[in-house]
């Protein structure tokens, strides 16, 4: 191991404090046995107990978790699909004029797409409730899933359809049996991605939820406002405890595969000679 | 017994598998191929051979379906095919980059098109085991294209696109991407493949010595217009221009005004030298503009004055070794450089010849081939 010096310490140091000391705080103070946030008063599990058993809570994260799959689920699907047209229809009438309005929403203010898709429910008449949330988390989030897919088939081989167009596939079994197993990584980490922005969103889903539906941020915002209790710090935890398992497990995966392929391939080389 | 030689070209009763009627390409106002006329007959291996953006590879792809002329016709067996698909055509292409499926094993790559076709599971085992027996895969069958070294791939991409036993196959640089000595090796392992099988091969390449040994006939393009189509003896012995002469082998060009007399052409070339003799068909017309191309390897290089009409006398500048030729650059006093080739069949410490040595060299009559562009 190479030796850090005293500068690189200090950046690395400043760098994860900024980045974790919140959180860590939070997750210390979860395991308070006082009701008062600010006050330490011993190790206690107690508020984990009580978030289960607290039912507007996990009516939230079901709410939650149900549009999250939903919408990144068609938000996917719609994405996949605009960035295959805008990566390989070549040019079309009207194509810049779709890659702008695609990618607009990423630029757009939260505030600006949660009004608009506010007015436009109210002017067609749609009550408002998990089906209104999902269309409108399925709406920006398409935009992020079509950049992730795009840049993916961007560096794409298309000889490799054209091979399969040539032995014998028509177009739409070309894309199912040979350029969706190839951009499959990219297609998850765009559902990842969509799936992850639909849990964290507030502004939006705030716009576009009814009485009736209240996913989790809205709740745990909401409870805050009548002051910062230990069971929002337990949920919290919760999540950030599922969240970095995910992150881990992931890199893992991908890290061990790496291995793997470049394993094999030195393998192939030193068959050759 | 006879052996007939291989050439359906020159019997006019043969129908042919290919037939370009007129065919021209343009994508926006560049000319990708212009007005091409060309008859591909069965069980031939056809060579396109040009530089790069020459047009070859525009024309194969035309005929795989991935291009469609802009105006004329393509026949296969008769019938034209500008508006068949490529998942419909009895063609199939083997691709530059190989283009083998990354998520299928070798066994899935080859069984591919097969599966398309609805073939029973039986019959693709068997098909599938034969292409693997034929390209000597047989060991690789569950492993995937990352895990085989470039001449492996090679072998995967030939068996896959061999696998439906298409009637034309087309080759883009098949052997681009392989380094010399196994690319050679594979030359006659394709020869080999392409005789069992019997399958037409188009094969497009930049490589001159590789479209001479492969081929049965070779087509030279140049800006999109075929410039010659022969057999390889053909275009190297009677190349029909200065452009194929010199892209097909090495080659000296005298450029000289002709004088038809019969049909040994006297070749006027520089002020005080005697002309120089060459025999030509073409009748050329008197002080016609004319260039005299002349390989190295027909050319003998001596000490003494020889006793041919052909002789010009100068001063080694230059030698390649090339081990079992070496190539000597002899400048004239008329400043020409003349490139003479001869076969080393000593060992170097005794060679005749050295550095600033005055030699004469010399060629037959008919060793010289007249070109009037």
């Amino acid at each position: 191991m190479r030796r850090m010096s005293g500068f690189n310490i200090v950046s690395l140091t400043f760098g994860l404090a900024f980045l974790y000391l919140p959180m860590v705080v939070l997750v210390i103070y979860s395991f308070n046995a006082s009701k008062l946030v600010t006050v330490w008063a011993g190790f206690s599990t107690q508020w984990y107990g009580e978030l289960i058993r607290n039912e507007a809570f996990l009516d939230a994260a079901l709410v939650t978790l149900k549009v999250g799959l939903i919408s990144s689920t068609i938000a996917t699907v719609l994405g996949t699909m605009a960035a295959w047209i805008l990566v390989r229809s070549g040019r079309f009438l009207g194509r810049t004029l779709f890659s702008g309005m695609i990618y607009a929403p990423l630029v757009m203010p939260e505030v600006i797409t949660g009004l608009s898709l506010l007015l436009l429910f109210i002017g067609i008449d749609l009550d408002r409730g998990v089906l209104t949330i999902v269309l409108a988390h399925t709406t920006f989030s398409m935009c992020y899933v079509s950049v992730v897919v795009s840049s993916r088939l961007a560096s794409f081989d298309t000889s490799l359809e054209e091979a399969a167009l040539d032995l014998g596939c028509t177009p739409w079994q070309s894309f199912r049996l040979v350029t969706l197993p190839i951009i499959a990584p990219a297609v998850i980490s765009g559902w990842l991605l969509a799936f992850t922005l639909s849990l964290d969103d507030l502004v939006i889903a705030s716009f576009a939820a009814g009485p009736s539906s209240t996913t989790l941020p809205m709740k745990i915002f909401s409870a805050v406002r009548l002051g910062v209790s230990p069971e929002i710090n337990a949920l919290s935890t919760i999540m950030i405890g599922i969240v970095a398992t995910g992150v881990i497990l992931f890199s893992l995966m991908s890290k061990r595969a790496t291995i793997r392929q470049q394993q094999e391939e030195r393998d192939a080389a030193r068959s050759e000679a | 017994m006879p052996q007939t030689v291989f050439a359906p070209w020159e019997d006019p009763d043969e129908k042919p598998l290919i037939r370009f009627q007129n065919v021209t390409k343009k994508f926006g106002d560049f000319t990708a191929i212009q007005s091409i006329d060309l008859d591909i007959y069965t069980r031939e291996f056809f060579a396109l051979l040009g530089p790069s953006g020459c047009g070859k590879t525009t024309l194969m792809r035309m005929l795989a379906g991935f291009e469609t002329p802009t105006t004329g016709k393509i026949l296969l067996g008769g019938e034209d095919i500008a508006a068949t698909p490529p998942n419909k055509r009895p063609v199939n292409m083997m691709f530059q980059s190989y283009a083998l499926f990354p998520h299928l094993s070798v066994w899935e790559n080859v069984a591919f098109g097969l599966k398309r076709e609805g073939r029973e599971k039986d019959e693709i085992a068997t098909r599938v085991a034969d292409m693997m027996r034929l390209t000597r895969l047989d060991k690789f069958a569950r492993r995937k294209p990352h895990q085989l070294s470039g001449g492996q791939r090679q072998r995967v991409a030939l068996a896959r696109s061999l696998a439906k036993a298409p009637k034309l196959l087309l080759l883009d640089e098949p052997l681009g991407a392989l380094d010399k000595k196994l690319r050679e090796e594979t030359q006659f392992e394709l020869m080999d493949i392409q005789e069992k099988t019997g399958t037409t091969f188009v094969i497009v390449t930049h490589d001159q010595e590789e479209a001479m040994t492969v081929a049965s006939r070779v087509a030279v393009m140049d800006e999109g217009q075929l410039v010659q189509v022969a057999t390889p003896d053909r275009i190297y012995e009677y190349p029909n221009s200065v452009y194929v002469a010199d892209f097909i082998g090495d080659v000296n060009i005298i450029e000289g005004a002709a004088s038809q007399s019969g049909d040994k052409v006297l070749v006027t070339w520089a002020e005080g030298a005697s002309p120089l003799v060459a025999t030509s068909t073409a009748m050329l017309t008197k002080d016609q503009h004319c260039y005299l191309a002349i390989r190295p390897e027909k050319i003998t290089i001596t000490a003494e004055e020889p006793e041919t009409t052909n002789k010009v006398h100068g001063e080694i500048i230059d030698i390649g070794y090339l081990g079992n030729i070496s190539t000597y650059h002899v400048k004239l006093p008329t400043g020409h450089m003349v490139k003479a080739q001869s076969t080393n069949t000593r060992r170097l410490s005794r060679r005749n010849f050295t550095w600033e040595d005055k030699v004469w060299l010399s060629w037959s009559d008919t060793a010289a081939v007249l070109l009037e562009r």
